[in-house]
């Protein structure tokens, strides 16, 4: 099992995103409603796989995944966001993001894109 | 303002709903109002827009829509709290697609979610909003375009 943080300001996309996770493939050990909160919750479980949000309190994705990605360069992070114009897209993917998923999402766009996430494949 | 954005939250609407069990949203003509005239649902999130548009977009919708939209995204408490945080997300979801057509400098913040009544938010009374009307189910919601790109 992989371990995964959910990343998103809003409880029931966490929530939604969790369910979806529970189904075998990943352990879902932390979840946080913003990026401060993130990265303090990524010190304490060390998960490898992330699901996360852009627009956000206190510290937004981007800034997140570049902080992540700075403190372990493997990590796989999906980005999930409504900004779905391309350039933010690049943006995530320049700060070492592996993937990019629109909201809104429907369970299978969710479990498509982690199952590409595990398996190597940039989404 | 602005047919073409305008079209754009239109379909944003509905791709919105697509991702939701019951595909079958309907929407009514948009119409402007004036700012002074502006009513809310129960609930209602906004999501305040910079960069070369300025101004609001609120998705407002009441407690009994807003219950169908929680179950049908498979999330069984439907409790106060789930739903201001559905409102937010909804328009933080339509706000944030609008990019797609708009670009990166359509910036958006996070939402602010109110419950109840509206009356203490204050439009720029020289402008007019869109009200883009909204029928699931059987209830109606809406959301409204109040954007300035003088």
């Amino acid at each position: 099992m992989l371990k995964l943080m959910i990343v998103d300001d809003s409880n029931i996309i966490r929530r939604k995103i969790q369910r979806e996770c529970d189904l075998g493939v990943f352990e879902v050990v932390a979840s946080a409603k913003n990026g401060e909160e993130a990265i303090s919750l990524f010190e304490q479980f060390k998960p490898q796989v992330v699901t996360m949000d852009i627009t956000m309190p206190k510290m937004d994705g981007i800034e997140c995944v570049s902080e992540l990605i700075k403190r372990d360069p493997s990590l796989r992070i999906l980005v999930v966001s409504a900004l779905s114009d391309i350039a933010t897209g690049i943006e995530a993917l320049e700060c070492g993001a592996r993937g990019f998923l629109c909201k809104p999402f429907t369970e299978k766009e969710l479990s498509d894109a982690l199952l590409k996430l595990t398996e190597g494949q940039h989404v | 303002m602005f047919e073409g954005v305008v079209k754009i939250f239109v379909d944003s609407v509905v791709n919105y709903f697509q991702s939701t069990s019951d595909k079958n949203v309907k929407l009514g003509s948009p119409y402007l109002i004036e700012n002074t005239d502006f009513t809310s649902f129960d609930f209602t999130g906004m999501i305040g827009i910079s960069g070369p548009y300025r101004g609001m977009v609120y998705f407002t919708a009441p407690k009994v829509l807003l219950t169908h939209l929680l179950l049908s995204l498979g999330e069984k408490e439907t409790s106060k709290e789930n739903m201001l945080d559905l409102v937010g997300e909804v328009a933080n979801t339509l706000s944030g697609n609008a990019r797609a057509e708009l670009g990166q400098d359509f910036m958006i913040s996070v939402p602010i979610m109110i419950e109840g009544s509206t009356s203490n938010i204050h439009l720029p009374t020289a402008l007019r909003s869109y009200v883009i009307p909204i029928y699931w189910k059987a209830y109606s919601a809406a959301v409204v375009v109040c954007l300035d790109n003088t």
